[in-house]
């Protein structure tokens, strides 16, 4: 077992700290933005669309350094982690309120006409007719958004928060060995992505078997 | 804090200078994730198991680690091999080498949704398996997916500020080096954020427009 093997350890735990805590954060700004642009309202809308469109046509990398470098000039001092776990949830939070939006858009028209045919409110249909029907269809694309979550986490090691990229570059420049290194640390993401990938895929394959991914999906 | 229009001004030229990297790199990483996805799409399907599995292992492993590991990887494997080349040629390499797992997956579908009979006419013509390929398949499964290809081009663009890791001064390098030696964040970090927005928007809707113009073709 290689001796830097601890401190590569120490780093996953960073990561996955990361990971998660953004991931669920992610995954709130995801529902709130993604419902939010259904709603009949011009100014709403506009201000969603804006907040999608530019942490989608921009870099991780890009709103990581500007969470971090250009948010205290406003007075919004934040350690690394913190400024990682805020850059990451609205990154990821932005790929994920699409997925919300075109699932409940793919939920039938009859399924609406029904429902406001039924005099339901608003709210009671969104909840008790489209995401119900919805949610299945988003769980593959979630599951690979989450895949691509966890590998951009290994940005947040360039605004110095301490994960396993970090430490993996902390162990290169003390020792050396880079390539026997970064292998390890390859495999390391690896064990981690790679579950989650054969997850969805299997997600995938059940719902399709059982007809909740909708018709020519 | 207030934005200052005059520095933002100053930086500019020398920005525009970087983007050249950023757009040579992303056309660069292109075209090489193109051929090498389309090598990968028909290996996966090639009679040899050992084949398969290999470009299967490879797309899979690629497709499951960062990016920034992989080029990290690269960048100090090649000198291993004795290859000294120059940051934007590994960034470039390494984008190719990434993007390539995920064209493949791309242009697997669009042979997938090649009909049979197209096969099976091109055994009854006994074509060769190279010209059934290059004549025949490829023409036929890529325009269909030309669209999603497009897409994941934007997605390289935006995986090129990683390519300042290495030491190429694309772009956000560029913005970065200003930042260093001026202390000033504001106006190099959002300047670049507007570039990219600049040129990720547009091709999007490029994009969008001839995925319908295909489809009403198609």
């Amino acid at each position: 077992m290689p001796s830097f093997l601890p401190i590569l350890l120490d780093g996953l735990r960073v990561t996955a700290g990361v990971a998660c805590l953004s991931a669920v954060f992610a995954l709130v700004i995801a529902f709130t933005v993604g419902l939010g642009r259904l709603v009949p309202l011009r100014p709403l809308q506009v201000v969603l669309r804006a907040y999608v469109e530019v942490f989608r046509g921009t870099s991780a990398l890009i709103q990581l350094f500007y969470v971090y470098f250009v948010f205290p000039l406003f007075g919004l001092n934040l350690e690394p982690f913190p400024a990682a776990v805020i850059a990451l949830s609205l990154n990821t939070g932005a790929y994920g309120s699409e997925i919300v939006r075109s699932s409940v858009l793919a939920v039938s028209k009859g399924q609406r006409e029904a429902a406001s045919v039924l005099g339901l409110p608003g709210p009671t249909t969104v909840r008790l007719v489209l995401l119900p029907q919805a949610i299945p269809r988003m769980l593959p694309p979630f599951g690979n958004l989450l895949v691509e979550h966890i590998k951009i986490t290994s940005l947040v090691s360039l605004i110095t928060v301490t994960d396993l990229a970090f430490a993996a570059q902390n162990v290169v420049q003390a020792q050396g060995n880079a390539t026997q290194v970064y292998l390890i640390v390859l495999a390391l993401y690896f064990v981690i992505c790679f579950p989650v990938t054969q997850g969805t895929r299997f997600i995938e394959r059940a719902l399709r078997r059982a007809g909740r991914l909708g018709e020519g999906q | 804090m207030t934005f200052d229009l005059g520095f933002a001004l100053e930086i500019l030229p020398t920005l525009a200078w970087a983007a050249r990297l950023t757009v040579l790199s992303t056309l660069g990483g292109f075209a090489l994730a193109a051929i090498l996805g389309l090598l990968l799409a028909m290996a996966r399907m090639n009679p040899l198991a050992p084949v398969r599995w290999l470009a299967h292992s490879y797309i899979e492993i690629v497709r499951n680690t960062p990016f920034l590991i992989q080029l990290y990887l690269v960048f100090y494997v090649l000198p291993d091999f004795g290859i000294s080349a120059p940051a934007l040629i590994t960034g470039i390499l390494t984008l190719g080498l990434n993007y390539s797992a995920y064209l493949a997956e791309v242009y697997r579908s669009g042979i997938e949704g090649t009909p049979v009979d197209q096969w099976e006419a091109a055994g009854a013509l006994s074509l060769s398996s190279t010209v059934t390929w290059a004549r025949v398949i490829v023409p036929q499964a890529v325009r269909p997916v030309i669209p999603i290809l497009g897409n994941y081009g934007i997605g390289m663009l935006k995986e090129t500020p990683l390519l300042s890791t290495i030491a190429v001064i694309e772009l956000f390098g560029a913005a970065q080096s200003i930042a260093g030696t001026t202390y000033r964040y504001y106006e190099p970090y959002t300047v670049v954020a507007v570039v990219f927005l600049m040129l990720s928007l547009p091709t999007a809707w490029l994009i969008n427009l001839l995925e319908k113009r295909l489809n009403r073709h198609g």
